[in-house]
């Protein structure tokens, strides 16, 4: 197990220590820092669909956007955090909150309502700044973490970031099963994307193994729990 | 409708040929009677490629002033606006060409003096959304020219009036209408047998291994033999030990549609011209292609179905009046009552093609949205010509408009594409295409055939100075496989394909790639055990009245026999119409085993909900397995005793409310059903195979479609889209449809035995248990083993 890293018994929401601060993994795809009562989550893709309905005329289900809200609101009341960041890539692309639909709109304020919300700036919504509440970040430091979408290319301890979507494959007798994950060697973490319509890429993909030198471990988002899974037994694609 | 071999084809363009020379001869109208006089269309580019060249021969030779052209995927631009400005008297097409033909501009003009259509293979046809999408191209086409002729050739079938119906326009309130019926008969009686070894086969499994030496011997003694089998993987196989029993070198050669459409090709080109003394082949070489020269059939496998077999048959000896030979080889015990009840079926000339089927809607959107690029239109006409094509006479005003709205905006309860729609409606009150990019991107993606999405299979190249190393570029392409299958592989696994064991050796920029695996090496392919397609209904009845029936066994080979007394002295033989289920321990488990007889997907999905009764009734089912004949449940709790406890467990474990919301809740979570949702998606153009000015491939589509079935089942359950995946799945993947006609008959005729052990039927659904891998000849010993092993316990 690499150093730093210090896994409970296998949990539903397992902990780990990230630079001597507490992260809990959340099943949905987040991360909750109790000590500093912060939820983070990553490539939220909002309005990905309407934007395919607008470059390339497919008509998806207009739904994702309320789908991937629905989903941070369960977390949000569960965690009921007095701050929520949003790691990058919040929206699709620049024009996505004028495509927002009025309720949903109304969705993100409440969710807003009464804490403090930080948008980190990603490279889908570089420009987004306007009406939909909350504050705007390049970047967050929150005690010894520090918040950013994209991974740095030089290893910072207690980094973590989005931006690349990874998820981990395990295929055994015939079958193959992939999921979204968290990857981290103790020293930073890059997240899952959250938005309902996001794709993923496989962790064994260099953009990803590159961060981690040394090794990773991957935490796979389960049905009922998210599963620790060492780098050796993950596929490729 | 003739027997295969007949030369129907040919005689169903008889009465244009004599028209147009006829035309040609009056002369009256030299300019307007120019013009498309008949069209015909078949299943396979290939065989309209063919009929074209045997249409050139009698023409040259009357010398007939008659102008026969094809149109297919291969034709070049010039030569499709030629076509269109300049058109043949006959033109040979298939029905993706036909759908691009009437969503054409100037359709209507092309196809005003249409005189003739001809629907070749009909039967084969017809059943599947092909059908569907034609069933309403003929409709459009009986509109733009209302003295239409329409003709049908088809093979013999059970049920001819559905295809008479589905030539002719239906009109709603008055009894269907049909086209008349010329039916030949006769034809010399095909010689068919069993191949016999006169040695005992196993239980379970459908390579056949036994019966390569002998197959082999038949290629020798022949002059031409098709090699007929299910699955790709069976034909890799066949192919594989064909070779290493090939000590003369006779060429052989291997045809399925995963092979590089080149190789294909050079196989066709090389059948043709007579240089190949046998090809192993899947259901793709089933239709029409006339080789001539093939003098025999071996069939490897169950037939499933006594119509594929009579077609396969029909391959042989494509003239009437001698008879056709074939062989069925079984590759396990059940396999040899199936392959009975086929000869059966053939001596009586019985069949069994499915029922006509329900227009799909997917297929339906397709269609409106090709309208529109043709022309304008009034959407109560297209409504009514819509419902005078068959599949569709039952479509309801209110779905018509579902559709329609789907076209135009994606049919979303929320109205978020409002201004992006691609149909708009005009103070005309006529829907017209947004723009030339939409009729583009409905050109760019027409058809319903969606293939899995698909990867290319590359040789790399392994560097001499650093073992281990796999260069990614610069060797020959083999074929594709799909996408699921190369999920599963993992790195140094080893499978079949192209005729050689390959080790895998990664993916690299949407190729898998591969080296050759040493000589040796034992493929480790997963097995899709038995065959595509489902044992069809009519063969089960009849195995089930075999086994029924004591008197029927002096007609089966001894052992076959044999087997049957020993499962009667251990437990019980069903009757024609009962359900047998038998329930046993073995080590640890506790076992339930049944024996519906109606195919391995009905039976996957009744294993499904049995286990989730099973689960709910307290008695821990761990895992179950399928085959073609029945299913098998193990248990941690003792079901016989349950059984004992409470007599009519068994009944309601069975009963039909089974398929209520079980299977909703089972089937809306299922991979198969996001499998058949990705298809509709496809076809109703949800998502686009290819999109103007994008170059992009199965693999490379953006967003998951799991993840759109995901958001669209929980926001909108009654969408357009998954009411035609629900409708796909009743008959298709799920065969939900089957399951239900099971259960009803089953109700009051289970026959529940509690046995100590296993019984020698269990044993044969037994074996399915952890068959995942295998093949070749290391695996099939360690099978043969398990087998023997368990055997002895069940006859002992």
């Amino acid at each position: 197990m690499a150093a730093g890293l210090r896994l409970e018994k296998t949990h539903k929401h397992p902990t780990l220590l990230l630079a001597g601060e507490t992260l809990m993994l959340d099943l949905c795809g987040g991360v909750w820092l109790p000590e500093h009562r912060t939820l983070i989550v990553s490539d939220l893709h909002l309005e990905k669909g309407s934007s395919y309905a607008a470059r390339t005329g497919q008509f998806l289900p207009p739904y994702d956007t309320r789908e991937t809200l629905a989903c941070l609101h369960e977390a949000v009341t569960r965690h009921d955090p007095a701050r929520v960041v949003a790691l990058g890539d919040s929206f699709h692309d620049d024009r996505g909150p004028e495509r927002m639909e009025p309720g949903d709109r109304a969705m993100v304020a409440a969710l807003q309502e009464g804490r403090d919300w930080v948008w980190i700036a990603g490279n889908h919504d570089a420009a987004v700044s306007e009406g939909v509440g909350g504050r705007y970040a390049d970047a967050l430091t929150l005690g010894g973490l520090v918040l950013r979408h994209e991974p740095s290319a030089e290893p910072v301890i207690g980094e973590i970031a989005g931006h690349l979507h990874p998820c981990g494959k395990v295929a055994m007798r015939g079958r193959a099963v992939r999921r979204r994950c968290f990857v981290t060697d103790g020293t930073r973490l890059v997240m899952p994307a959250f938005g309902a319509y996001a794709g993923g890429l496989n962790v064994r993909d260099r953009a990803i193994e590159g961060l981690f030198p040394n090794g990773f471990t991957a935490h796979l988002l389960g049905d009922g729990r998210v599963f620790a899974i060492g780098r050796a037994q993950l596929a490729r694609d | 409708m003739a027997p295969t071999g007949a030369g129907k084809t040919l005689a169903g363009f008889l009465p244009s040929l004599v028209a147009l020379s006829e035309r040609e001869a009056a002369k009256a109208e030299p300019k307007a009677a120019r013009g498309l006089h008949t069209l015909y269309v078949s299943p396979l580019k290939a065989l309209a490629v063919d009929i074209a060249r045997n249409l050139d021969t009698p023409i040259a030779e009357m010398a007939l002033p008659v102008r026969v052209e094809t149109r297919t995927g291969d034709t070049p631009a010039h030569k499709r606006t030629r076509q269109i400005s300049r058109p043949p008297d006959i033109l040979l097409t298939t029905p993706e060409q036909l759908a691009l033909l009437i969503a054409h501009r100037d359709a209507a003009a092309f196809f005003s003096g249409l005189r003739c259509v001809i629907l070749d293979e009909l039967h084969a046809l017809v059943t599947s959304k092909r059908g569907d999408l034609l069933a309403l191209a003929l409709a459009r086409l009986h509109r733009l020219s209302p003295d239409l002729a329409s003709i049908g050739l088809s093979a013999t079938v059970r049920e001819p009036d559905e295809l008479r119906k589905y030539l002719v326009p239906q009109r709603a309130d008055s009894p269907p209408a049909m086209a008349d019926l010329v039916t030949v008969r006769g034809g010399a009686k095909a010689d068919l047998r069993m191949l016999d070894l006169g040695r005992s086969l196993p239980i379970s499994g459908h390579t056949a291994w036994h019966s390569m030496p002998a197959i082999y011997d038949l290629v020798r003694a022949h002059r031409t033999t098709l090699v007929f089998v299910n699955t790709r993987l069976q034909a890799e196989y066949t192919f594989q030990e064909l070779w290493r029993l090939n000590d003369d070198a006779l060429p052989i050669a291997i045809h399925h549609g995963s092979l590089d459409a080149q190789q294909r090709r050079r196989v066709e080109a090389a059948m043709a011209a007579g240089q190949l003394r046998a090809i192993v082949c899947t259901a793709t070489l089933d239709l029409g292609i006339d080789w001539g020269d093939v003098d025999l059939v071996v069939n490897v496998g169950a037939p499933k179905g006594a119509s594929r077999i009579m077609q396969r048959i029909g391959r042989a000896n494509h003239r009437m009046d001698e008879p056709s030979k074939a062989y069925l080889v079984p590759g396990n015990r059940f396999e040899m009552l199936e392959c009975q009840a086929a000869l059966d079926a053939v001596e009586e000339a019985a069949q069994d093609t499915p029922d006509a089927r329900l227009g799909a809607l997917d297929v339906l959107a397709q269609h409106v949205l090709g309208m529109a690029c043709a022309d304008a239109f009034d959407p109560l006409g297209l409504y009514e010509e819509i419902v005078s094509a068959s599949p569709y006479a039952g479509l309801t005003w209110e779905s018509f408009e579902q559709v329609v709205d789907y076209v135009a905006t994606g049919g979303y309860a929320l109205r978020a594409y409002e201004r992006f729609a691609k149909i708009l409606r005009g103070p005309d009150g006529l829907w017209r295409v947004r723009d030339a990019r939409t009729a583009q991107a409905y050109r760019m993606n027409v058809g319903t055939i969606v293939e899995a999405a698909r990867v290319r299979v590359r040789l790399g190249r392994t560097l001499r100075s650093k073992p281990g190393t796999v260069l990614p570029k610069g060797g020959r392409v083999l074929g594709e496989i799909e996408d699921e299958f190369a999920d599963t592989l993992t790195i140094g696994d080893t499978f079949l394909f192209a005729g050689e064991t390959l080790r895998f050796e990664g993916l690299a920029e949407d190729e898998a790639l591969v080296t050759r695996a040493p000589l040796g090496t034992d493929p480790a392919i997963p097995s899709y055990a038995g065959a595509k397609f489902p044992l069809s209904t009519f063969l089960a009845e009849r195995v089930r009245a075999i086994i029924a029936d004591p008197f029927e066994w002096d007609r089966l080979p001894k052992q076959i026999g044999e087997y049957l007394q020993q499962q009667r002295r251990r437990s019980v033989l069903p009757g024609e119409r009962d359900l047998l289920v038998e329930t046993f321990p073995r080590g640890k488990r506790h076992y339930l085993t049944a024996f519906p007889f109606e195919g391995r997907l009905a039976h996957q999905t009744l294993g499904m909900l049995l286990t989730r009764r099973l689960e709910r009734d307290g008695l821990r089912p761990l895992g179950f397995a399928a085959n073609d004949y029945g299913i098998a449940i193990w248990t941690t709790r003792d079901v016989s005793e349950r059984a004992v406890l409470d007599p009519d467990f068994i009944g309601d474990l069975f009963a039909v409310d089974m398929l209520g919301d079980d299977l909703e809740a089972w089937l809306d979570e299922s991979a198969m059903m996001k499998r058949t949702f990705r298809q509709c998606a496809v076809i109703a153009g949800l998502i686009e195979r290819h999109h103007p000015g994008l170059k992009k491939s199965g693999r490379q589509v953006t967003i998951s479609t799991d993840l759109i079935y995901d958001v669209l089942r929980k926001h909108q359950p009654d969408h357009l889209l998954l009411r035609a995946a629900r409708q796909d799945a009743a008959t298709g993947l799920l065969d939900v449809r089957r399951l239900g006609m099971m259960l009803e008959r089953i109700q009051g005729r289970i026959i529940h035995r509690a046995l100590d052990r296993v019984s020698p039927l269990s044993v044969s659904v037994m074996l399915e248990i952890g068959r995942e891998r295998v093949y070749g000849e290391g695996a099939d010993e360690i099978l043969a083993e398990a087998e023997a092993e368990l055997l002895q316990e069940a006859l002992s």
